[in-house]
């Protein structure tokens, strides 16, 4: 087995990670956390609000 | 707990500011020297005006001084955010934003003076490039010392780019700037000849790819959504187009090397993986993009959405010619000309500048406790200002850069050159001309964002927004 054997053979479990990373990003058991993840953006805004009136007040 | 900690705004407002003051400095040199290449007597024979110092000025001025201090700003702010808790290293922190002052600083006054060490993106010399390691690593402490403390139990998309443009831009600035010193402001590079392009490029590639794509793709990934007021279309397309990204964009460097004396294997890599890269830089183009669907009535009304969704646009269309003009055919008629500095400012000013400029005015009002920015149709002034600048410095750039590529190559039935190089270099006038038109309504847009700017801090006052109670 020379180099090129080696390289090969790296090429092609460097595919199948990627192929495995795009079935467990799609795979069922991971929508619950990305839906969560997804909205962290949005997930402290409530607090912003009460900031503000706080402000406000002040 | 009666007394809530606040979020560290204050490093962030910091950053804010000094992007906006930075991206003009960085852009009027721009202008000057695209004056200077219509007008070359206005460097008035002194030598620290010349092109040749100002040049490297004007691209470490615009990349890291503009572009560092967004990235800084955004990702302090993104990461507290989304992870819930205040940033971590309060001292540490400032200190980022003092020595990266202090290195930008250092860089306007080397620069000019002509110390450099001749790497390109990498002018300066050793001991500025050592203050750059330090503060990077503090950078790189304050940023994940965060994520480990964080009070939610996912880390946000963006966070995984801001992550990995940190860490990459670490390793490809210690492993390029090694060099052997041999005097204060003098040293060589470690590396021998190719080699040393190789590395160079390496570096030179991956600055465009972690510092100028990763970073502002996790501004984008934080800002978009936040500004249409819903989730990312895809997040399932957020990781892949993660995971792909950064491992493709490792290896497309060689193409700043081609038909040069690199290996030819490894200027086909280059090439391949180049084109590899169309398929993630558009899966995250079209993930930014899509997440206006439903709600694309909003563009019309929001400038600062405008901002957000037209850079993503010109991110599309520069990862598009950026492969086709890495493909070694196309490569032989536009490297060394001018359509290599209009693919650069496609990216640059459409996508890194214009992504920028639509966080800030989104950013920069709830720093001060504004609601919005002082004048929302001032943006929508510089938007179109903007937009036209950009459009017409790529279309003159594009059509001088192939009339270049045409004229240098174009041969006679005997062998002879048909154009002398300054034959080309006369045809050039007046597409220099409408360049430096198109670079000055873009600087003049970023006047009017100071403004706006102005008048938004003037008349609010700094808020630091409270940490959540952890549930």
């Amino acid at each position: 087995m020379d180099i090129h054997d080696v390289q090969g053979i790296f090429t092609g479990v460097l595919m199948i990670v990627f192929l495995g990373i795009v079935w467990w990003a799609y795979s069922k058991k991971t929508q619950k956390r990305f839906n969560e993840a997804a909205n962290l953006p949005f997930a402290d805004e409530a607090n912003d609000r009460q900031t503000r009136e706080k402000e406000a007040d002040k | 707990m009666s007394t809530q900690s606040a979020y560290n705004y204050k490093v962030v407002r910091q950053f804010t500011i000094m992007t906006v003051i930075w991206g003009i400095v960085g852009m009027l040199v721009g202008v000057i020297i695209a004056a200077q290449l219509v007008w070359p007597s206005l460097n008035f024979d002194i030598p620290w005006l010349t092109y040749s110092r100002l040049r490297p000025l004007h691209t470490n001025a615009v990349i890291f001084a503009f572009g560092g201090s967004a990235l800084f700003a955004t990702s302090y702010y993104v990461v507290q955010r989304t992870c819930q808790t205040r940033l971590f290293g309060g001292g540490l922190a400032a200190f980022t934003f003092w020595g990266w002052q202090l290195i930008i600083v250092l860089a306007a006054i080397t620069l000019p003076l002509g110390y450099t060490s001749g790497k390109e993106y990498a002018e300066l010399e050793w001991p500025i490039d050592i203050l750059i390691a330090v503060v990077w690593v503090a950078y790189a402490v304050v940023f994940f010392g965060t994520i480990v403390m964080r009070k939610t139990p996912h880390i946000y998309v963006a966070n995984w780019f801001y992550g990995a443009f940190i860490l990459t831009v670490a390793v490809l600035h210690i492993v390029n700037s090694a060099a052997l010193p041999v005097g204060m402001l003098k040293s060589y590079s470690a590396y021998p000849g190719t080699m040393d392009a190789m590395v160079q490029w390496w570096y030179g590639h991956n600055a465009v790819g972690f510092f100028l794509t990763a970073g502002f793709l996790g501004i984008m990934y934080y800002f978009v959504p936040k500004q249409a007021g819903r989730p990312v279309y895809s997040y399932r397309l957020s990781v892949v187009h993660f995971w792909a990204l950064i491992s493709v964009y490792m290896w497309a460097g060689p193409h700043h090397l081609q038909y040069t004396a690199l290996p030819d294997w490894a200027q086909s890599l280059g090439m391949i993986f180049s084109l590899i890269l169309l398929a993630p830089s558009w899966g995250g183009m079209i993930n930014g993009i899509m997440t206006l669907s439903g709600a694309w009535h909003k563009l019309r009304t929001d400038p600062i959405l405008k901002f957000l969704i037209v850079s993503l646009s010109f991110y599309g269309m520069s990862t598009f010619e950026g492969p086709m003009m890495s493909i070694k055919t196309v490569n032989a008629l536009s490297h060394y000309t001018d359509w290599t500095i209009g693919h650069v400012h496609g990216g640059a000013l459409g996508w890194v500048a214009m992504v920028t400029i639509g966080a800030v005015y989104a950013l920069l009002p709830k720093l001060f406790g504004r609601d919005e920015m002082h004048s929302v149709k001032l943006i929508d002034t510089h938007f179109w200002i903007a937009t036209i600048g950009v459009v017409l410095y790529i279309a003159s750039m594009w059509i001088a850069g192939v009339m270049q590529g045409l004229m240098w190559r174009a041969v006679n039935d005997d062998g002879t050159l048909t154009y002398s190089f300054v034959e080309s270099l006369e045809e050039m006038y007046p597409y220099l001309t409408v360049r430096l038109l198109g670079g000055l309504l873009f600087f003049i847009g970023m006047l009017l964002m100071a403004y706006n700017v102005w008048k938004t801090i003037a008349a609010g006052k700094a808020v630091d927004d409270t940490v959540p109670a952890s549930a």
